[in-house]
């Protein structure tokens, strides 16, 4: 069931890691998001993390790209020790993150320019990465000129024009509608297949986990959110997320891994009720 | 969206106004016109609201003969100083304590006491420190447009998305850098939003700086002219500043449509 790298080997290894959160006035009331929580992923490998809404699976990507000090536990990249922002992931997050004072363009080509690129290599690779996430000719266009869609795309190019190693998602298509979406994971497996990066993707969705992924790591519900299960998904590649769907293959493995899941969901919705 | 033809009534009427305001103003001053109804001198209404006719005269004779323009210039080179100072020192200032918990914590009373304070009563104590030239005009328009400036910025900066900004950290900016294309361009949105305010405040601070003690300027030709109870060019003093600031207002205006084309505006529809 599990296949789980060494951690020696890793592009990315969270290991015991636990996070609690204190509330600032009242130092005696305590959150702990997560538990305990070893997450390893191999170089190449693209790992989909699934569990209930509200389950620290965001902090546990902030872990991962070194915004957020776990209370607990060991990160290391490529066999470093992780300190401050890790340089090595590029993060796509769930929500807007353009800069809305530039435009799509100047958006993408921010990373080169804070790594002091030439202005004139900046400006053609954008416009290179611009063409690649279908969005040639619309360099000028501001943020919020922009569909959802679009700007999503602008994330995924001003992420990817910097080559990270290690690709962190968080559940960057939720705000999309299915089509747009189904669209933008196919165009996300197609950039990855070209040259393979690490991928940690978060998302509710048990089916685009599996549609996407190579495995699948369970969280259980929050508080003290810890992994309750990892599947291995061995449906063929290339795939496209809308057919792979109506596979037997991926029926049977939705099936296993949602029986795991139900429980941990349910108990996610009651506790959210309180 | 409004039609090409209800647009031109609206103008029509609105010129309506002004037309009728400056007739019902000659008619009530103009000496022996009306029988006197309310004061029993024919010439007094003309002393005390000054007659239309001859404050465009006298203003027909500002442009013509040159007086005017020297007055205007230092007026508007106050003016200017006065925005740009202001605005420099509250950007600096309110990017520094955005950033700066500890700092703002121990200065903020002293903030909050300084913006509540009327500044106008400062003038004096400029004159003393900068003399009657341009500097203490300059001086007084700079803590009025300082702290419009001041709070915008303050609460641009810490109204930065959370998410831009782990965003701008993950791409590989430093805390320079941070500051330089997340905080400024930031807190520069809300400055822009402010700009009316400011400049308007800048333009207040010039003229009242005049009125208070001058040799030149606008401010200066009112003090004078009231000095004489000479009430026809106090007006036409008012009116001139009036059509001033509203020339400054529309180049703001210019200049604000130039600087925010990022931002969205209500009624844009346009997206593709």
């Amino acid at each position: 069931m599990s296949g789980a790298p060494l951690p020696g080997t890793a592009a990315l290894a969270l290991e015991r890691i636990s996070c609690t959160f204190v509330a600032r006035q009242d130092r005696t009331r305590r959150y702990t998001a997560l538990r305990d929580t070893t997450l390893v992923v191999a170089p190449g490998e693209f790992v989909s993390v699934v569990g209930p809404t509200g389950c620290g699976k965001s902090t546990l990507l902030n872990v991962a790209a070194g915004l957020l000090d776990p209370s607990s536990g060991t990160v290391h990249v490529f066999g470093e020790a992780l300190s401050g922002v890790n340089t090595r992931a590029g993060y796509l997050f769930q929500t807007e993150a353009l800069m809305p004072w530039r435009n799509a363009l100047e958006n993408v080509v921010a990373g080169l320019e804070f790594r002091g690129l030439a202005r004139e290599d900046a400006l053609s690779q954008g416009n290179e990465w611009l063409k690649r996430v279908g969005l040639g000719g619309f360099g000028d266009r501001y943020p919020h000129q922009l569909s959802g869609g679009m700007r999503k795309r602008v994330s995924l190019a001003q992420t990817l024009i910097l080559n990270p190693q290690i690709l962190l998602m968080d559940e960057p298509f939720s705000a999309l509608d299915i089509q747009t979406r189904q669209l933008m994971e196919n165009e996300l497996l197609e950039l990855w297949s070209a040259d393979r990066k690490s991928v940690v993707f978060i998302t509710h969705d048990l089916e685009e986990a599996i549609a996407l992924a190579d495995r699948v790591v369970v969280l259980s519900a929050g508080p003290e959110a810890h992994p309750i299960g990892e599947y291995v998904i061995d449906l063929p590649r290339p795939r496209d997320v809308a057919e792979i769907r109506l596979t037997p293959r991926f029926i049977q493995l939705h099936t296993e891994i949602w029986h795991a899941m139900k429980d941990e969901v349910l108990k996610g919705y009651a506790q959210q009720r309180q | 969206m409004r039609n090409n033809g209800s647009n031109l009534s609206l103008r029509v009427w609105q010129s309506l106004v002004l037309v009728g305001v400056f007739a019902g103003w000659h008619v009530i001053t103009a000496p022996d016109l009306l029988p006197p109804f309310y004061f029993g001198d024919p010439n007094r209404a003309a002393f005390l609201f000054g007659e239309p006719l001859r404050v465009f005269g006298r203003i027909w004779d500002w442009f013509t003969g040159g007086e005017i323009y020297r007055h205007l210039w230092v007026t508007l080179v106050e003016t200017l100083l006065a925005f740009l100072i202001g605005t420099v020192l509250g950007i600096a200032i309110g990017i520094w304590l955005a950033l700066a918990p500890r700092a703002s914590a121990i200065f903020d009373p002293y903030i909050k006491a300084a913006n509540a304070m009327p500044r106008v009563i400062l003038a004096p104590i400029f004159f003393v420190w900068f003399g009657l030239g341009i500097a203490s005009k300059v001086a007084l328009g700079v803590t009025l447009v300082f702290f419009i400036v001041f709070f915008n910025v303050y609460q641009g900066v810490q109204e930065v998305s959370p998410v831009v900004l782990a965003n701008a950290r993950m791409l590989g900016a430093s805390p320079r850098q941070l500051l330089r294309y997340v905080y400024l361009p930031s807190a520069m949105s809300w400055v822009f939003a402010s700009l009316h305010n400011s400049v308007g405040l800048a333009f207040v601070g010039a003229v009242v700086g005049e009125y208070l003690g001058s040799a030149e300027g606008v401010g200066y030709l009112i003090l004078q002219a009231e000095g004489v109870f000479d009430i026809n060019t106090v007006f036409a003093g008012i009116l001139v500043l009036t059509a001033f600031a509203l020339v400054l207002d529309w180049i703001v205006s210019l200049v604000e449509k130039r600087l925010m084309v990022w931002q969205p505006r209500s009624s844009e529809t346009e997206r593709i």
